[in-house]
């Protein structure tokens, strides 16, 4: 029948001929090939001992950011949450006491925030609604683990070491 | 005094009864030419003429008397006449003339919407969505004030209050005793009590739904949830000291809010007591009436948006900006 898109190309079988037939030469011109793949340069990146360079936009794992002071700048606003497709962010927010004005930057903050990394699509919009600058995707690859409730990242892992803590560690790995 | 008077407003023709105001006028025909209105409010009487949001343009005078008004005019203090035309949404004048008022309305407003419960209903949010600058031109200090407890179930942010003066209002016309009111004069002018006096009367929780802005909120609510992840229910109660009709804002199986319902412009429909609003959070006590109706276009039904930010990458390059300059124009807010 006649092919619609008259994109279909029909192969000829003829029978083959001597050399064809003895298979030799294909077999050796096969094998030349693979052989030559023996010294080309290696794709293969050991992850997770050497990591592949990022682009520029690259979308990970969130963390939320500090100020220049060391302070939460999150305040649970509630807009990440509310821009995320897959309602992977939930939080709880708190009325920050009086004497705790160094470790939260607003009046209001986030005492429970939590996204859950099997739900996330990685898509950014959070960090687009986010009107405090607070959440980044600009962590490495979430790791992969075994139980669903380790995929679900509480602010422990989210939030941004404290810039002292991260000298002291430098100052230890010197 | 019977016979209803022809007015135009926008180009639409309506009657109305005589001594209406022209935002009144407005509101009968409703739509997109109802003027905003910060300080008025339809319950309270006395209220209006202080925030000018409501600004429109009176092209003709009346029938008699042909003449324009020289000035915008308030329209929820102007009367309309016979043959009154008003022009608001088109007159490029008044926008102009409410983008500056609402610049004037946030000079000292400390912008905490992502901090503020009243954020997705509040009224100068809106306003300002609507009408605002993107930028604030305001180079000085902004005034600041401590946070003040009224009573241990209202909480005042001076910081946020535009002055409108409506739950001044309130305290006068539907309680007895008021003990709060301004305070100092011009751009001292604060809402206040003296030396923090709890205001304790069975309806001054009201205060809190005709506030516009976050100034007067409920601390039985505080940064409990945000608005939009509320769902608003309709309910009644038997309720001796007020009509007990009031909206239940639930979180799951949980009431964290009560509040009284608000018509289309915002205004409270009946006043609620303070009983009904910080007492009763459970679902036994209500009679469930169902889902309230809420606009398509309020955030509390949507998300909603409107507006495209380029990427860091597609900042810097000239030739990605160029590729998307067709979808960023698409996407910018007219």
């Amino acid at each position: 029948m006649e092919s619609l898109s008259g994109r279909k190309k029909v192969l000829e079988q003829k029978p083959m001929n001597f050399w064809e037939r003895m298979y030799l030469p294909a077999i050796f011109r096969g094998m030349a090939i693979t052989f030559m793949h023996m010294f080309k340069k290696k794709e293969t990146i050991y992850y997770p001992e050497k990591e592949r360079e990022f682009s520029e936009n690259w979308r990970g794992m969130h963390s939320l950011k500090r100020d220049e002071q060391g302070r939460e700048r999150c305040t649970a606003c509630g807009l990440c949450a509310l821009s995320c497709p897959a309602e992977a962010i939930t939080m709880i927010a708190a009325e920050r006491e009086k004497g705790e004005e160094h470790l939260y930057r607003e009046e209001k903050y986030a005492a429970v925030y939590e996204i859950n990394m099997l739900r996330c699509i990685f898509c950014g919009l959070c960090e687009e609604a986010c009107p405090k600058e607070a959440i980044y995707l600009d962590g490495p690859i979430v790791p992969a683990d075994y139980l669903r409730k380790d995929f679900i990242y509480g602010k422990d892992k989210l939030v941004e070491q404290p810039i002292t803590e991260l000298e002291a560690l430098k100052a230890a790995q010197d | 005094m019977a016979d209803k008077i022809k007015v135009i407003i926008d180009g639409i023709p309506t009657e109305v009864a005589p001594g209406t105001s022209i935002l009144n006028a407005a509101r009968q025909i409703g739509g997109d030419i109802v003027p905003p209105a910060m300080c008025y409010y339809s319950k309270l009487e006395g209220s209006g003429g202080k925030c000018r949001t409501c600004l429109v343009k009176v092209s003709k005078g009346s029938e008699k008397d042909p003449r324009p008004m020289p000035k915008l005019v308030a329209s929820c203090r102007t009367n309309v006449m016979d043959g009154m035309e008003v022009q608001n949404i088109t007159s490029p004048e008044v926008q102009e003339a409410r983008k500056g008022v609402v610049e004037m309305l946030l000079i000292n407003h400390p912008l905490d919407c992502p901090i503020c419960d009243q954020a997705g209903e509040c009224h100068l949010q809106d306003l300002g969505y609507k009408h605002g600058a993107e930028a604030t031109r305001y180079e000085f200090d902004r005034r600041t004030f401590e946070r003040i407890d009224i009573g241990d179930k209202i909480q005042l942010h001076m910081n946020r209050c535009i002055l409108c003066y409506r739950c001044v209002y309130v305290a006068d016309q539907i309680t007895e005793n008021r003990v709060h009111g301004i305070l100092g004069r011009g751009d001292h002018a604060e809402i206040s009590t003296y030396i923090e006096k709890a205001i304790d009367n069975d309806f001054s929780g009201n205060m809190i739904d005709v506030c516009p802005v976050g100034a007067l909120t409920d601390k039985t609510f505080r940064f409990k949830s945000r608005v939009w992840f509320t769902k608003p229910v309709e309910a009644h109660r038997d309720c001796p000291t007020c009509s007990g009709k009031v909206t239940l804002w639930y979180k799951g199986e949980e009431v964290l809010r009560v509040t009284a319902r608000k018509d289309q412009f915002g205004e409270v429909e009946e006043f609620i007591c303070n009983t009904c609003r910080y007492d009763k959070k459970d679902t036994k006590d209500w009679v469930i009436e169902g889902p309230r109706k809420v606009s398509r276009q309020s955030v509390i039904n949507s998300n909603h948006y409107e507006q495209m930010q380029p990427l860091p990458v597609v900042k810097k390059n000239l030739a990605l900006q160029a590729a998307n300059k067709e979808e960023f124009e698409r996407t910018t807010k007219l």
